[in-house]
């Protein structure tokens, strides 16, 4: 019986390894003229433009490199679980992919881990690089200069609002407010005239994560006395604590929810709450007006995810005011994707050619107009079809004027989450914006430390 | 009566032994170091998922590794620092109590006397009703956790299906996950675990002979002093067996309530697990995340331990 049991045993233990080091057989890279590239990137249903995108360059590349085969690997996931699925996959030579949607927040911490190829010699020998504006270039800098990545598009921020709503109120249009007392008075007056309609969208809070600051809070913060220097002193390469500005800011993200001019807390905190502003709040007239990217045609055109023709003649966009209306008149904020080259690739030219030609004149141009972003390369920019794609191209674009870029730096996103806490407390009552912007010092001050920080 | 086998088993083992002397006690070890060669793939197996781990936890809660930048690639040996930072942290304590209520109402209370009461009832209940019954209990355990944790975010979330029956009369429910977010994860982990007390107990009150609970009616003994001096006393240590695997489990929630509340509004449903996901992953802090685990790691230990004492005296 027990011998038995023991050759079982045995034998099951034999096969287990058989079965292990069968699988390190497989996985071991393959040797000879198949090479395969991985290519990781975003996918869902309200975003299958890069999709396509890669489709299409998969078909070609393949064709046009015999014994390659690219490998698209779509992850259906928020921004910020596939920046954390990212990183993870980067960490062994085995899981990492060849080239992969990179944002430019998470871009300088990447390349200080190791996992982003410097472009630096490939971009000097690419014919197209002149194209890249030099925004561009700059988005795609390492902190030691070198360039690790490639713009795929970028985007500004604008305040989107709804003609018939604003009509009933009796407000004049085209609206173009100066001062954020402006904002207020409009959100009031709908409020006067149409108690169930929504005033003004804010997001705030952790519920929407990063893009409760994009579309939110920063609009605010860059547009105070301190300007760009708002969040992070360029000069000293310092996190500003103590500042008015962020006082007021939180100030009037606090009068907005207190009055009942936004959305009510517990729907600002529901991470899915855009789809509602863009499927259903807009296409019924129920909301005034939100802060929101330049790519919000792309929800509502032919193909979109919220398909809504009439938005073009409904919807109108301008810039998000300074506090007193102070220079330069307007805040937008900008961000923006790329393409990266993981530094563990096998072949780093075929991964480098693979991403030109994702991001070659008509490829970007597909991309750009399919995806409602703002082109990064001047010919893109001057085709016909670029500016043709949806009435708001031109007045979007305009705003890269006035536009702010975060400050990429590692300790991003920890603040990010920071400054997301201090709106919640704010519009959930738990904090006046004085407590609240007191324990976002304290908090900075831990994250940094306290030479990182900057009293103003 | 195994262990009389087994005794006489070994004193004929060791009988020869003072004749042939220490070749024999050789060959013995032999034999038992060629027994063990079977044992070999799993002891590695286990200490590579198993021990791996843990050792790896513990060795990162010292260190300033992360998940992206500088120390991504190379980490730092920074001592105790992890830890002192998170005595520090505000949210520690408030995660700490929050875990301590969602462990202690959903499993040890609820689950325990949900589990035994329906255990108890089921005993008396026609063979019908025990099988419908139980049907629809055990389906709520057999879901995979991300579909029970869905059924539960659509079941308490603001337009959902609870505050849907509340309109049919007359009453405007809150939206519960925003308003009360740990009475929602404790009732739907309750919901969801009792399944499993109401099963151990069920085996455990069908060993208690009959004959003794009818001896103490005889006597005179009420259902009510049946049950806590009959009953009870006779399940005790399925009770604290069962006490330490659910409370072990619900310790380590997580699919629950990050699907559910994702630890918020603010930090107001965050636990510890939820607490160690947000630092190691969504702020990239592998070992300050990995600290949280640790701690959770020792709690968890302490409890083990705490249950395996209060199992031993009973056998004797």
């Amino acid at each position: 019986m027990k011998k038995r049991a023991a050759i079982a045993l045995s034998a099951f233990a034999i096969g287990g390894l058989l079965a292990i080091s069968g699988c390190a057989g497989t996985n071991a890279p393959a040797e000879g003229d198949d090479k395969v590239l991985k290519v990781a990137y975003i996918k869902t249903d309200a975003f299958t433009a890069l999709d396509t995108l890669f489709q299409t360059v998969k078909a070609d590349f393949e064709s046009a490199n015999e014994g390659v085969t690219v490998e698209l690997q779509p992850i259906a996931a928020t921004d910020d679980d596939y920046k954390t699925k990212l990183a993870l996959s980067q960490r062994s030579a085995e899981t990492a992919p060849d080239i992969f949607y990179e944002d430019t927040t998470a871009l300088r911490a990447d390349a200080d881990a190791g996992y982003l190829l410097n472009l630096d010699d490939y971009v000097s020998e690419w014919e197209d690089w002149g194209q890249f504006t030099d925004a561009a270039k700059e988005a795609g800098k390492g902190d030691d200069g070198s360039i690790y990545a490639v713009s795929l598009g970028t985007d500004t921020r604008a305040v989107w609002y709804s003609k018939p709503v604003f009509e009933a109120a009796g407000i004049a249009l085209p609206w173009e407010p100066k001062t954020w007392d402006e904002v207020m008075d409009a959100a009031r007056t709908i409020k006067a005239s149409s108690p169930d309609v929504v005033p003004f969208n804010f997001y705030a809070g952790t519920g929407t994560g990063e893009g409760s600051n994009m579309q939110g809070f920063y609009q605010l913060l860059y547009g105070t006395e301190l300007g760009g220097d708002s969040l992070y002193d360029s000069e000293t390469s310092k996190w500003v604590t103590g500042s008015q500005g962020f006082i007021d800011s939180l100030a009037f993200v606090d009068e907005l929810y207190s009055e009942e001019l936004a959305l009510t807390p517990a729907q600002a905190l529901d991470p899915n709450i855009w789809k509602s502003v863009f499927g259903e709040m807009f296409p019924n007239a129920t909301l005034g007006a939100t802060i929101e990217g330049s790519y919000t045609p792309s929800f509502w055109q032919t193909g979109g995810s919220y398909e809504w023709p009439e938005y073009v003649d409904d919807m109108g966009a301008t810039v998000f005011p300074t506090q007193d209306g102070q220079e330069p008149g307007g805040v937008s904020m900008s961000g923006g994707w790329t393409l990266a080259v993981g530094a563990k690739t096998a072949d780093p030219q075929l991964a480098f050619d693979f991403m030109a030609m994702a991001l070659s004149k008509d490829n970007s141009l597909t991309y750009v107009n399919e995806n409602s972003q703002i082109a990064v390369r001047e010919d893109v920019a001057a085709d016909a079809s670029y500016v043709a794609a949806n009435p708001f191209v031109q007045a979007v674009t305009d705003i890269v004027a006035v536009t702010h870029f975060r400050p990429a730096t590692s300790d991003y996103n920890q603040i990010s989450a920071e400054v997301q806490k201090a709106n919640e407390a704010v519009i959930t009552d738990k904090a006046t914006p004085e407590e609240a912007a007191a324990a976002y010092d304290k908090a900075i001050e831990g994250i940094v430390g306290a030479e990182g920080v900057i009293q103003k | 009566m195994t262990s009389e086998v087994l005794a006489s088993q070994d004193t004929q083992l060791r009988r020869p032994e003072p004749s042939s002397g220490s070749r024999r006690r050789r060959v013995r070890r032999i034999v038992k170091a060629v027994r063990m060669i079977p044992l070999a793939p799993a002891i590695l197996i286990m200490i590579t998922f198993l021990a791996g781990p843990i050792i790896w936890s513990i060795y990162g809660s010292f260190t300033n590794a992360s998940l992206t930048g500088v120390n991504a690639s190379n980490p730092e040996w920074i001592g105790f620092e992890n830890y002192v930072n998170l005595v520090n942290d505000p949210v520690f304590p408030l995660s700490l109590w929050l875990t301590a209520i969602f462990t202690f109402g959903s499993a040890v209370i609820s689950q325990n006397i949900l589990g035994l009461g329906l255990a108890l009832l089921m005993q008396k209940a026609n063979k019908k009703v025990t099988a419908s019954v139980g049907t629809i209990i055990v389906s709520a355990w057999i879901l995979p956790e991300i579909v029970a944790a869905f059924v539960c975010y659509a079941y308490f979330s603001d337009d959902g299906t609870l505050n849907q029956i509340l309109a049919n009369f007359g009453m405007t429910g809150p939206n519960w996950l925003y308003s009360f977010p740990m009475f929602a994860i404790i009732l739907a982990n309750l919901w969801r675990g009792t399944a499993f007390s109401m099963m151990v107990y069920q085996a455990a009150l069908n060993d208690v002979p009959p004959e003794i609970t009818e001896a103490a009616m005889i006597d005179g003994a009420g259902g009510s002093k049946r049950l806590l001096h009959v009953t009870i006393p006779m399940i005790k240590n399925t009770i604290v067996t069962n006490t330490m695997l659910i409370s072990l489990l619900t310790l380590s929630v997580f699919t629950l309530i990050y699907v559910m509340t994702a630890g918020g509004p603010g930090n107001d449903s965050t636990t510890l697990p939820i607490l160690a996901y947000k630092e190691a992953f969504r702020f990239s802090n592998i070992g300050y995340g990995t600290a949280i685990a640790t701690v959770m790691l020792i709690i968890g230990a302490i409890f083990s331990v705490v249950y395996i004492r209060a199992l031993r005296p009973q056998k004797d």
